[in-house]
């Protein structure tokens, strides 16, 4: 066993225990740190296939960004753990049932026979001065231009939507206003009392 | 790839629906609230350039463009008219519905836009690239319009359940996507095309990717058995989000059956064939029966939505130029109908009052006997009844499975559409035979007015002279 084989086995077999530790943690805060350690595993595959950008881009955009926006969401809820899981040993012996055929269909698939190393062979490796960041860059500016806009229309929309569904005036939440704040005169805040000395 | 400025006139229809509902999203912000209408005019106005622009631009052959991610064909130009004439139809019924209820502002035209966006880019893809961005653009806007109503427990609950579904769709999709990128090395349609012939391809992870793509695609019709968001959405998000869901997606989605499994996947027609035969049937039957037990008439457009859904699935699966043109003929239609039908349900709203439940229609037509007759020939057209449209839909549809030799499932269908027959007459029994509950007269502007009476009489029209619109589908798929 060659060594890169061995560091993708290891990386495999960590990303699946981090997987289904996802699943059967009871704590969610648990769950979302399995994910990050599930990322972390899946971005050292990657690096492993010479995709360095797209690890790179894994850890930055998903465990950088999307985890910990989860783990603020997760924490800031109050997540009733008993109603999630009523019904759960209703729905198991159902739901395990279909999961196997599944699993089972999709290894005689996505199995060795399919998708073996023989029949999916690994691409030549590059040469020292290969850039990947350049080469991604240079397809998604020109093969994929037209796809590209979409999805950044897509973003917008979801700000668009983001924004429209939460944003509400609420007539009695008070503001500052800076710019009254500053244009204040003594005369406004204060007010001169004459009146007697007392004893 | 050399860019070239004039590959950016067969895209110019898109460029033009970006651009005015970007400038709309920015002048909206700008309006006082009763000036808000101008955003309304804007997007109509948008719209109808939209539809001159496609005339103008028409390149009269196919045009593949955008290293293959975009096609320009007949097909593309058809649909996007019918989806932007269509769309104009159900803002224009929004208007008053959503004035009355406070409802009235700029972000429900832009996101309607954007929808408009996401349909063309489905309708003109050529690449599945194309078509899950396109999907998910229009999927997207229209889980935001569901929601609209924030205060609305019943919209926000119908929002989270289509968006739940529709996301476990896109990944179905998704999966069956990367199955097919797995055993043909490509995305492009044509590519995957050339791949299929190829006699070393791996056939089983192919079909394993059909499934998945099939399953995906009944999530976005709504065929049985993966219809079970369609009443709960229909009935949740408000009425006038409700006539635009219900009608344009339906064109978009029968584009998209057409891009995958025509363009793409032709050449796995005898597997996918049976798959929709299977999801034909149990539409027509399941929703045609349900829709009798409904006492809401949203969920029974809803479930009437998903019996038509098996038509058209029939005329796409006969796999033949004749039964795309069916089908085609059919999705745009079918459109038609349902923004007429929604359209009379907005029309008996109005300010706190919902006009949901079949009990609302009674005695219509001594309230309005010119509506009522509208409402008549909608009902006549879904139901299948001579000489409305919906009787051609329907036939030229059977015909084409009746010439591929399977006149059992035409028998099927014709089955089917008796049962259905009974609540489409039933509300025009209620409409005409019984008496009003309540006598409060109809309140409507003059343009939705106008609007009803053409889209019903459009009913009848297209039903005396159905060769019209079935050669401009014929020519379009040519």
């Amino acid at each position: 066993m060659t060594f890169e084989k061995f560091v993708f086995y290891i990386f495999a077999a960590i990303l699946v225990f981090a997987a289904s530790m996802v699943i059967t943690r009871r704590n969610p805060v648990h769950s979302a740190l399995f994910l990050v350690l599930a990322f972390f595993s899946s971005a050292g595959i990657w690096l492993l296939a010479e995709a360095e950008f797209l690890a790179i881009v894994l850890i930055l955009v998903y465990v950088g960004a999307v985890m910990v926006l989860f783990l603020f969401v997760v924490m800031m809820l109050d997540i009733d753990l008993a109603t999630l899981r009523a019904g759960f040993i209703k729905y198991m012996p159902v739901g395990a049932l279909v999961a196997l055929v599944m699993a089972i269909e999709m290894f005689m698939v996505v199995g060795p026979a399919n998708f073996g190393l023989d029949k999916m062979p690994a691409p030549a490796a590059q040469g020292p001065g290969y850039n990947n960041t350049e080469e991604l860059g240079n397809v998604l500016y020109t093969v994929y231009m037209y796809p590209f806009e979409i999805a950044a229309v897509i973003l917008l929309v979801g700000i668009i939507a983001a924004i429209g569904l939460t944003m509400r005036k609420r007539p009695e939440t008070k503001y500052q206003d800076p710019s009254q704040q500053v244009k204040v005169k003594k005369a406004d805040r204060l007010r001169v009392v004459k009146m007697d000395a007392e004893d | 790839m050399q860019f070239d400025t004039s590959m950016l006139i067969p895209v110019l229809p898109e460029i033009f629906i970006l651009t005015a509902a970007c400038v709309i999203l920015v002048v909206d912000l700008f309006l006082k609230e009763e000036q808000r209408v101008i955003s309304y005019g804007l997007t109509q106005i948008s719209l109808l350039l939209a539809v001159v622009i496609t005339l103008i631009t028409s390149p009269g052959e196919t045009r593949i463009i955008f290293d293959g991610s975009v096609v320009r064909d007949g097909m593309s130009d058809l649909l996007k008219i019918a989806i932007f004439i269509i769309s104009a139809g159900a803002f224009l019924y929004a208007k008053d519905y959503l004035r009355d209820r406070d409802l009235f502002k700029g972000e429900y035209y832009v996101l309607g836009l954007f929808a408009v966006l996401g349909m063309m880019v489905m309708v003109s893809a050529n690449s599945f690239l194309t078509v899950y961005l396109g999907l998910e653009l229009l999927a997207l806007s229209l889980y935001a319009l569901v929601a609209f109503n924030r205060d609305s427990a019943e919209s926000s609950e119908a929002a989270m359940k289509y968006f739940v579904l529709g996301a476990l769709a896109s990944g179905m999709l998704l999966y069956g996507i990367s199955m097919i990128y797995g055993a043909t090395g490509s995305i492009g349609f044509q590519a995957i095309g050339e791949g299929l012939a190829n006699p070393d391809v791996n056939k089983m992870v192919l079909v394993f990717g059909l499934v998945f793509v099939v399953i995906g695609l009944a999530f976005k019709f709504g065929a049985v058995p993966f219809h079970m968001w369609v009443p709960d959405v229909y009935q949740g998000a408000p009425t006038a989000v409700v006539t635009f869901l219900g009608s344009t997606p339906k064109i978009a989605a029968f584009a998209l059956a057409m891009r995958m499994l025509v363009d793409g996947l032709g050449g796995l027609h005898a597997d996918w064939q049976y798959m929709l035969v299977i999801l034909a049937i149990l539409s027509m039957g399941l929703g045609n029966v349900f829709a009798i037990a409904q006492g809401n008439i949203k969920r029974m457009l809803a479930y009437s939505t998903i019996s038509h859904v098996g038509f058209i699935l029939i005329g796409i699966l006969a796999g033949t130029t004749k039964g795309y043109t069916a089908a085609m003929f059919y999705s745009i239609v079918y459109a038609a109908m349902a923004l007429g039908a929604f359209g009379i349900v907005i029309l008996l709203s109005r300010r706190g009052f919902e006009a949901e439940n079949l009990d609302d229609f009674k005695g219509l037509n001594e309230r309005s006997p010119w509506f009522a007759a509208m409402m008549l020939l909608v009902m006549f057209s879904m139901a299948g009844v001579p000489p409305t449209v919906g009787f051609f839909a329907k036939m030229f549809v059977l015909e084409a499975v009746i010439s591929i030799d399977m006149t059992w499932l035409a028998l099927v269908g014709v089955f089917f559409s008796i049962i259905g027959a009974f609540y489409y007459l039933r509300i025009v029994k209620l409409m005409y035979f019984d008496k009003p509950l309540d006598n409060s007269p109809l309140e409507a502007g003059i343009d939705t007015r106008i609007a009803l009476s053409v889209n019903g009489l459009s009913m009848l029209a297209l039903g005396l002279f159905p060769a019209g619109l079935l050669s401009l589908c014929a020519a379009a798929l040519s």
